[in-house]
């Protein structure tokens, strides 16, 4: 039989807010082990949550910046369960009237697709536990940090689909500085929900979560061995039980964690100690004009400076990565085309970008917005081989010393003697050299044989150690040979 | 009284020292079992601090050098705070509630922590893990609750005036056993930040005096918006012996609802009421009957709401970070349940109700249309409000009853807030007058409500009784 996943995922995006969603404590995750706690965020007796404004507005962002319906009224909920990182033995969260609903993510994948968001809500996250020998330690400092929870529609059909889906989610809130976007320190976590059924049927297997996975690779891995199992058990005559999952990423296994009969009962109800979030057609009017360029409004512009849309595509999957770009080609909003006037092919600059950045960076197994590397400096290259100063070949190997020791290419191109030699006199002598060495060849070119010219440009370049100017080459050899 | 005390404190006839002394002494010698906790070295240091601030005439407030006493549900700094619980243990809180922060701004003296039922849960004040608290006016007899502690301190001289918290009543009830005036001011004027929360939208902090102009000198440093309370309303703090004052004399119509005299209510009660109604027709106001037709489901819906809520509020107290843990080599699980079996029976009881209404399969019937019912509660009163300015009715069904008598029945002590509880569910003002004794001679209380904010009308009916109907005698020992 021939099935399909269907997949729908719930992501954990934390605020980028300077202090916590209930109360003023900082939410450095570099501090001291439990610096940033207050008797609100360590739930003492009696105190009370204030919302941050900041987070909201975030929220907000997020929201409109996904295409999703902002409720003008949305309610707190206390989800309750215990656990000693979980001070209050609640979470708040949202439940029945969450702050946004709707909402589409466009994304590339085997094919291009849309796929639907159900919901956005606020929430705060909990503490983290400690396990040590025979006792556990709690630190509180992630606790009440602000969490936006991003919930897809089962749209996602493949484990591609959902890498896609969270690069472009990432970037998205990576883009209008809502979110830091750091899998290893959790502020950008998902959950997924996995289940199979015939091709072409209408309805929905049965389905299993699988919880907190922290690497868009491992997540990959997690949904494609989830689809595999599930597809095992059902073509072996089995079912599939609804149950939360957690991937083991030394094994590449889903192993189960608790039954659906084991799960919690939140008991949600509305949060007392606040009131009905109102949000002011001001807040959103405000969060629209400053939303920054999203990634399918830069990937557009790109395509329009004539970028092809592939290398557009890659180039806006990260914030840091079009940011290098705009710079370099200096058609940034910010910086625009101030800084320097000289023209700078935008085509030129993408071939750099996709071309050798992208293959030292996979040499490397570095993420593509992974290094450190001026805009000015790759401009400046551009500029040097555009005006002759070096030939192509050079600039690949300027670029590398670039790429590696973030060195300014007019220094490498001096401190290496890379410049290009325009000089007809030096020219002109390595020629005669080469010629005088080769004189059968010399006799067979000139009795017809046009292809050993091919021959002679590499000699006199191999002479000159790569750095005469190509076109001048060429026309001193054509003249000299034929004498 | 703390007017008086304010005069002589001025003109330097009586210091806060003396005064102080005075009341530490009078707790010293207790035998109601009000105080949990009396802080003498503390309130003495606060007391030479108040009388320096009045010697410098800067800074006054009418409770500059008064000694105040507070329920043991209010957080205060550094100071023991148990809720009278034993899963508190010693407990001392980094930070002073609101409220009590407000009162040691203007001056006033806190002479310890009053006790209370177990998380403010009870009728009795016999719900404390630190044994019941009884009533001044005879000790065989409950003083109400859940602020027991703090009506009989007021009633048996051992503050001038206290804070309460009203959840269902536990204001209005003691007061009306003991014989004092307690407000429950509207939900959202006086901040909740440092209430050990029991019900969050039903908890409301009140003072509780000898007089009514002790509960408005009391309330005009309490009440107004704080910041870190978001149900808190956006008012300003007010003096309300002034806006009080400015109350009297207006002629005004009263409306008594009809479905608060039906059976199970005691004769003296409503012969008293009557009593009360006449003194006041004959100061010239009107009296309407009114009915609040959604009266006979508010305790249903209060039992369904506080104790849900209640579930989740006490889910903190799970021995991870303060109060007591269940010692011993143990999982979390037994952790979790051994630690928190240190509740107290009532205080479990509620718990597991409350657990129960929220579970999956039964929000439905249970908290949503409790809400729901709580909103037509709600309506009865805006509807009665068109009609009249006041509303007055009994604060119990009876006087006070047995230390014991109830006990063992909680349906029949959940009955006793049967006139209070729809108050709460409305998040109204109430005030509870005392309008003479029963045969026994144990006190009996009646409560005006108002509209929303509407306290200084309120607080002017309830002096009014006090001049014109009936004065309890408070003797502090002056």
């Amino acid at each position: 039989m021939d099935f399909e996943a269907v997949i729908g995922l719930e992501v954990h995006a934390q605020l980028l807010t300077r202090s916590k969603l209930f109360c003023g404590c900082s939410t450095d995750v570099h501090s001291r082990t439990n610096a940033n706690v207050c008797p609100v965020c360590a739930a003492h007796p009696g105190t009370l949550p204030v919302l941050n404004r900041k987070a909201v507005e975030f929220a907000v962002k997020a929201a409109l910046a996904t295409n999703c319906r902002i409720n003008s009224r949305s309610i707190f909920a206390r989800k309750n369960y215990f656990y000693p990182d979980l001070p209050k033995g609640y979470q708040i969260s949202q439940y029945d009237q969450p702050l946004a609903v709707g909402g589409y993510i466009d994304i590339e994948a085997a094919a291009s697709k849309r796929v639907r968001l159900t919901r956005i809500h606020m929430e705060e996250d909990a503490g983290k536990s400690v396990h040590a020998q025979g006792y556990s330690m709690v630190n509180l400092n992630r606790a009440g940090t602000p969490l936006i929870e991003i919930v897809s529609e089962p749209d996602i059909r493949s484990a591609e689909e959902a890498g896609a889906y969270l690069r472009k989610l990432r970037a998205i809130l990576m883009y209008i500085d809502v979110c830091d976007g750091n899998m290893q320190e959790g502020s950008f976590r998902c959950d997924a929900n996995v289940s199979v059924r015939p091709r072409g049927s209408g309805k929905f297997g049965t389905r299993a979560e699988i919880k907190n996975v922290n690497s868009f690779r491992f997540v990959e891995k997690a949904i494609e061995y989830e689809i595999r199992r599930q597809i095992q058990i059902v073509e072996s005559g089995g079912t599939v039980v609804q149950e939360t999952r957690t991937y083991d990423s030394g094994k590449n296994v889903t192993v189960s964690m608790r039954s659906k009969e084991e799960a919690h009962d939140y008991r949600y109800f509305p949060e007392p100690d606040l009131i009905a979030l109102k949000i002011p057609e001001a807040m959103i009017t405000v969060a629209q004009a400053t939303l920054a360029e999203l990634p399918d409004q830069k990937k557009n512009r790109y395509e329009q400076m004539g970028i092809p849309a592939y290398d557009a595509n890659v180039i806006t999957s990260s914030k840091k990565l079009a940011e290098f770009f705009d710079e370099a080609c200096g058609t940034g909003e910010v910086h625009g085309e101030g800084l320097n006037s000289t023209f700078v092919s935008p085509k030129d600059v993408s071939n750099w970008v996709i071309g050798e950045l992208l293959r030292l960076l996979k040499a490397d197994e570095r993420e593509i917005d992974d290094f450190k590397m001026n805009p000015y400096h790759l401009r400046t290259l551009v500029k040097l081989v555009r005006e002759g100063a070096i030939n192509n070949n050079t600039a690949k190997t300027v670029f590398e010393e670039m790429y590696k020791t973030g060195r300014e290419p007019g220094e490498i191109v001096q401190a290496k003697g890379l410049a290009q030699v325009s000089d007809a006199g030096a020219i002109e002598a390595a020629i005669a050299e080469v010629i005088a060495a080769n004189p059968s060849q010399h006799q067979d070119y000139k009795s017809g044989k046009d292809k050993l010219f091919g021959f002679f440009v590499g000699q006199v370049m191999k002479k000159m150690a790569g750095k005469a100017n190509p076109a001048v080459v060429n026309g001193l050899l054509k003249k000299k040979l034929s004498q | 009284m703390i007017l008086e005390l304010h005069e002589k404190l001025k003109s330097r006839k009586l210091s806060s020292v003396e005064l102080t002394r005075h009341y530490l002494k009078r707790i010293a010698a207790d035998r109601t079992n009000s105080y949990l906790t009396v802080c003498e070295e503390e309130s003495l240091k606060e007391a030479t601090a108040a009388d320096a601030r009045i010697a410098s005439g800067k800074d006054v407030t009418p409770l500059t050098g008064i000694p105040l006493g507070l329920k043991d549900i209010l957080c205060t700094n550094g100071v023991r705070t148990t809720c009278a619980s034993k899963i508190l243990g010693d407990y001392k809180p980094p930070y002073d509630a609101t409220s009590v922060e407000r009162l040691k701004r203007s001056g006033a003296v806190t002479l310890g922590k009053l006790n209370m039922d177990e998380f403010a849960m009870g009728g009795s004040n016999e719900n404390s893990a630190f044994g019941a608290v009884k009533n001044p006016v005879n000790p065989e007899y409950v003083p109400g609750g859940s602020s027991g502690g703090s009506a009989a301190a007021v009633k048996a001289g051992l503050a001038a005036a206290t804070l309460g918290t009203d959840t269902g009543g536990s204001v209005r009830l003691p007061a009306a056993f003991t014989g004092t005036v307690g407000l429950k001011p509207t939900y959202g004027l006086v901040s909740r930040y440092g209430l050990v929360a029991f019900a969050s939208s039903l908890d409301q902090i009140g003072p509780l005096g000898a007089t009514t102009e002790d509960c408005a000198a009391v309330l005009s440093a309490i009440a107004g918006h704080d910041p870190l309370d978001s149900t808190s309303f956006k008012r300003e703090p007010a003096d309300y012996v002034a806006l009080m004052a400015a109350e009297r004399g207006k002629k005004l119509r009263i409306g008594v609802p009809k479905e608060y005299f039906v059976e199970g209510i005691e004769k003296a009660v409503a012969e008293k009421f009557s009593e009360a109604r006449k003194g006041l027709e004959k100061a010239g106001h009107t009296f309407v009957e009114i009915s609040l037709p959604h009266t006979e489901y508010s305790v249903a819906v209060y039992y369904i709401l506080a104790v849900s809520e209640a579930s989740s509020n006490l889910a903190r107290f799970d021995g991870v970070r303060y109060g007591m843990r269940a010692k011993g080599d143990l999982s979390l699980t037994e952790m979790y349940s051994k630690t928190r079996a240190l509740f107290g029976e009532e205080v479990k009881r509620r718990i597991i109700l409350g657990t129960f209404a929220l579970s999956a399969g039964y929000y439905d019937a249970y908290f949503k249309k409790a809400c729901q019912v709580r909103r037509l509660i709600s309506g009865d009163f805006s509807e009665a409000f068109k009609k009249v300015d006041a509303v007055m009715a009994p604060t119990a069904p009876s006087a006070a009853f047995r230390l014991g008598e109830k006990i063992a029945d909680p349906l029949k002590m959940y009955l006793n807030d049967i006139f209070t509880i729809p108050v709460n569910l409305a998040g109204l003002p109430a005030i509870s007058t005392p309008i003479g004794r029963a045969a026994q001679g144990l006190p009996i209380g009646m409560q005006f409500i108002g509209r929303h904010f509407e306290e200084p009308r309120i607080l002017a009916l309830s002096k009014q009784v006090e001049e014109e109907v009936y004065r309890e005698k408070v003797d502090h020992g002056f």
